[in-house]
């Protein structure tokens, strides 16, 4: 069998049909002529030949149509024919054509565009090798905190686990570059030697970090990011071996990683170095911050229960052994997949969104299939016209078919262009919590994606009209050329717009609530007046640094001249900002005193210039602020906020008590001297506020990172180059980061929220567009096809306000069963959205009494225009024309 | 859908084509004359299933075919077996003989 003639032969009948017919009519016809002329030499008379050789053979038409029809370009040649008329059908009516492809361009577009944000991060494996192996040590604490784990435990666990091949422990490292152009701050990580191992990623140059470098003490070794070597570099090629300084010391680079190497767990880190933990640090106890991360790659063919289950008990044996004074019965350790830590918080968010869409998908099609079947109606005498002429029923289902197939290939190809759109601008308004955003695009996933969708969508509704065509005789359709009643398909498209207005009312509320949540988010008071607040982060790199008086003496300076810049109200310094991302947080032991034992609360530590509460003009609720006395070589006190001297004191004076914070031996106890309000830290939604404020001169140790707060007279934000400039007035060689105004700070605390909400909204004005389209169209088509039963009705004395109420009615009357069904609907869904919900309950009624007059409005909008056509109709050319 | 005994009068037409195109090139008019003399009327061809089978044939590899004059001066496509025609008539006439001898036998037994 010879592929390549069937191949050529047909494509060549395809490409030059009139040739190729004529071909065969000439080798039939010959064929006759030949047989005729034998007949004559057999002495027969020409005509009497001509009759018998047709009674013989048959007629010529027949068999050159027997002969034609042989080959496959016969099925695909039918398909184009279909096609081709398809297409002439729509451009016949561009109205309808470039309203469907628009609506489906939505449906397709929007979905195919989460999908490409989705499926990297919940569907698709990590980018390493046996990636369902790389997983994550947690210890649960038995308030409900998690913790990445210590060094200690680190040592302990890597030492007698089975359960993995290795184990490795990392922490954000933000070294200062100089000796450079100028000095710049790099997003790194310090980590354990096996780290790289354990992601089965190695460097493509040079070498990956060895036990012996990862020492206390060990050599200053460096591993770049390709990203990182071609910006700072210039992707030179002798790169190893050579120096860089970073925070004032000489790094050797050893290694570069791979151009494709996506470090999911810190994805702005750009360069590694050995983490070198100092093994003289308490490593354990709750006293000392758990501020290293762990993960590790499990042997083949371990599950994670059974890692946890071993992980469990080795970590709390070692809990136990170690620090018995300290231990928890009730804390827990468990092994969880790196991709379930890394999509923990967003998974709900992301799987409501990919659920939002799928509903805007599905209220597309559904538009779609109502105007297929408007249009389905008016061509009924066509199709029936067909039937007459021996069409069968499944060529007209075929016809109807490649059709929709049609529509839907259009939409998908302008779905997919908004879908590429649609990604950037997803991209650009990714909250900063979103893993992997990298790893977010239109691929050959995503398009297989949205190729399928759009295939599954041309073949559903191109089933229910082309069924419901199928169906119809024939012959009643010619003889009732004009419609005068209202047939059975005005049934199936009213439930398709009650459906339409069901699954719009889902997803109002859904975005009702999530405003209604952004909205009590941000009235929710901060604890602080964030309004003319400029931030920026300062550090100090550098030898220069060393002695912590140069530290201190650095920050007072820079904060000297900052508070001599015109328009700046009032400056002070933290070592960590409120709704910045800084956590900071130390163990907290209260001395005993009278009944209260001595008890530890975890809080955050805040090490403050005099002047700082004062700036963010945290309330005094008690006593009284530090000031400029509170120095190294005073007493040490402390304020502590309202929160944790409520749990602590339960009403009683906190003013005098004292507390340790951190584990610091031999250090003296701070004195309460004042209390102040509550302050968020984290975020606006969270309740944690226990807080500790000291002075950095009285604190144990001397920050390396501030956060300078500036309150402006006017623009906060119009003040950063000149505060800049004053910082550097004390050191030009030190980095400013961060700069953004308080009020920036506030908005992005709520990015995730903030996020979901616009694409839900989106969503929901795609909704509502779309089913008020659809109440339009069934409305429309309603009055189009009663136009004489109105006509009637007019005749018979019906005012114009009747027959408005007429049209009106129909409209409500599916609006309201819409409404009732979403209902139900929505009361179900809001569960999928709970998470993202604040201060409101997912049945709030003000949100859903909202919804419902949002959605009654717009569909009594949209009644109105068939309405006031359905009133206009003169009564007596509607009789005449009958 | 092709009826049940399709299948047997095609794999014979098939052989039939490739017999008589096995003598010499010729055109269809002459191969289905050739055919229902030789086979003494048996076999009448139909000229759809006939030219049919030739495009089915030429796909396959196993004809070719080209305009060319007749002895009387007229054009007619004339049809000439390739080399893998040659080849597919020995094969399908091995078969046929096979299957005739075994059918041959069969009948004999019954008597």
């Amino acid at each position: 069998m010879s592929i390549w003639r069937q191949l050529t032969h047909g494509l060549r009948v395809l490409t030059h049909r009139t040739a190729a017919d004529q071909e065969v009519d000439d080798e039939v016809r010959d064929y006759f002529e030949q047989a005729t002329a034998e007949l004559v030499a057999r002495g027969l008379p020409p005509d009497e030949a001509r009759r018998a050789a047709r009674l013989e053979l048959g007629t010529m038409a027949i068999v050159s149509e027997d002969v034609r029809s042989y080959g496959w370009e016969n099925v695909v040649g039918t398909a184009l024919a279909d096609l081709r008329y398809g297409a002439r059908r729509l451009r016949a009516a561009p109205g309808f054509t470039a309203m469907t492809i628009l609506t489906l361009a939505i449906g397709i577009g929007g979905t195919t565009a989460i999908f490409s944000a989705v499926n990297p991060i919940l569907f698709a494996p990590l980018p390493y090798p046996h990636a369902s192996r790389v997983a994550t040590i947690l210890e649960l604490r038995n308030d409900g905190g998690r913790s990445g784990g210590t060094f200690g435990m680190y040592r302990e666990l890597a030492e007698r686990n089975r359960s993995f091949d290795a184990i490795a422990v990392f922490k954000p490292w933000q070294p200062t570059a100089t000796g450079m152009e100028q000095p710049e701050r790099f997003d790194g990580q310090r980590v354990s030697a096996g780290y790289f191992q354990i992601l089965g990623v190695s460097p493509i140059a040079g070498r990956d970090f060895l036990p012996s470098d990862d020492r206390f003490h060990g050599p200053n070794v460096v591993v770049l990011s390709d990203a990182l070597w071609r910006r700072r570099f210039d992707a030179d090629p002798t790169i190893l071996g050579r120096e860089m300084t970073l925070e004032g010391n000489p790094y050797t680079v050893i290694g570069v990683m791979p151009r494709g190497f996506e470090n999911v767990l810190a994805p702005s880190a750009s360069l590694w170095a050995p983490l070198q933990y100092d093994p003289s640090l308490p490593a354990q106890g709750k006293e000392w911050g758990h501020h290293l991360r762990t993960i590790g790659r499990l042997r083949p063919g371990v599950s994670l229960e059974q890692a946890t289950r071993e992980i469990d008990g080795l970590g709390r044996a070692v809990l136990n052994e170690r620090h018995p004074e300290t231990y928890d019965p009730n804390t827990r350790f468990t092994v969880t997949s790196l991709q379930d830590e890394l999509t923990r918080g967003v998974r709900s968010p992301l799987v409501a969104i990919l659920g939002a869409v799928t509903l805007v998908l599905v209220i597309a099609c559904v538009n779609v299939t109502n105007l297929l079947l408007a249009r389905g109606v008016q061509r009924r005498g066509e199709f029936a016209l067909r039937a007459a002429l021996g069409a069968g029923r499944g060529r007209l289902v075929r016809q109807l078919l490649t059709e929709s197939l049609l529509l839907a290939a259009m939409g998908g190809v302008v779905g997919i262009a908004v879908a590429m759109s649609g990604v950037h601008t997803l991209v650009a308004l990714s909250p900063p919590g979103l893993p992997r955003v990298g790893a977010i695009r239109i691929d050959a996933t995503v398009f297989v994606f949205g190729l399928g969708i759009t295939t599954l969508i041309g073949l559903a509704f191109g089933v229910i009209p082309a069924l419901q065509a199928s169906h119809d005789d024939p012959q009643h359709h010619l003889q009732h050329a004009s419609q005068r009643t209202a047939g059975g398909h005005r049934r199936t498209r009213s439930a398709l717009v009650v459906a339409e207005v069901a699954l719009a009312l889902i997803l109002l509320v859904s975005s009702g609530l999530l405003l209604r949540s952004l909205d009590r988010l941000f009235s929710v008071p901060m604890g602080f007046d964030s309004s003319h607040l400029l931030t920026m982060q300062v550090q100090e790199s550098g030898h220069r640094y060393d002695e912590d008086s140069a530290r201190y003496r650095f920050f007072e300076q820079a904060l000297e001249a900052v508070r001599r810049v015109p328009g700046v109200m009032a400056a002070g310094t933290t070592s960590q900002m409120a709704l910045s991302g800084d956590r900071d947080e130390y163990g907290a032991r209260f001395e005993a005193s009278g009944a209260l034992p001595a008890e530890t609360y975890g809080v955050f530590r805040y090490a403050v210039s005099p002047g700082y509460i004062e700036t963010m003009r945290i309330p005094v609720r008690r006593g009284r602020l530090l000031d400029e006395r509170d120095n190294a070589g005073a007493p040490p006190v402390a304020l502590i906020s309202e929160s944790l001297a409520n749990s602590r004191f339960h009403g009683g004076d906190p003013i005098g008590q004292r507390l340790h914070v951190g584990g610091f031996a031999n250090a003296p106890p701070f004195t309460i001297v004042g209390v102040v309000g509550d302050v968020k830290q984290m975020s606006l939604a969270m309740t944690e506020s226990d807080a500790v404020y000291i002075t950095t001169t009285q604190w144990h140790f001397a920050d390396t990172v501030m956060t300078l707060v500036v309150r402006a007279r006017r623009d906060a934000a119009a003040l950063a180059p000149a505060v800049r400039q004053a910082i550097w007035s004390a050191d030009k060689d030190q980095p400013v980061v961060r700069v953004a105004t308080m009020d920036d700070l506030v908005t992005a605390s709520a990015a995730e929220r903030r996020f979901a909400l616009i694409l839900f909204e989106a969503f929901a004005i795609a909704a509502l567009v779309l089913a008020a389209a659809g109440i339009y169209g069934v409305l429309a088509g309603s009055v189009a096809e009663r136009t004489r039963e109105i006509g009637v009705r007019a005749a018979l004395g019906a005012s114009r306000a009747d027959i408005v109420a007429l049209v009106v009615r129909e409209g409500m009357r599916l609006t309201g069963l819409g409404v009732a069904i979403g209902l139900a609907g929505a009361a179900v869904a809001s569960q999928a959205i709970v998470a993202m919900l604040f201060g409101v309950s997912r049945l709030d009624p003000v949100t859903y009494l909202g919804v419902i007059a949002l959605l009654a409005g717009v569909s009594a909008a949209a009644c109105w225009v068939p309405a006031w056509r359905a009133a206009r109709v003169d009564p007596a050319i509607t009789l005449r024309a009958e | 859908m092709d009826e049940p005994s399709t299948d047997v009068i095609q794999g014979t037409l098939d052989l039939l084509i490739l017999k008589t195109l096995s003598l010499e090139p010729m055109h269809g008019f002459g191969i289905a004359r050739r055919i229902e003399q030789i086979s003494r009327g048996v076999f009448k061809v139909n000229p759809g299933s006939l030219l049919t089978a030739f495009q089915r044939l030429e796909r396959a590899g196993w004809l070719d075919a080209e305009w060319r004059r007749t002895d009387n001066s007229r054009r007619a496509k004339y049809y000439s077996l390739t080399r893998a025609g040659r080849k597919q008539f020995e094969v399908e006439a091995a078969h046929w003989t096979r299957r005739v001898s075994a059918v041959a036998r069969l009948l004999k037994a019954e008597t």
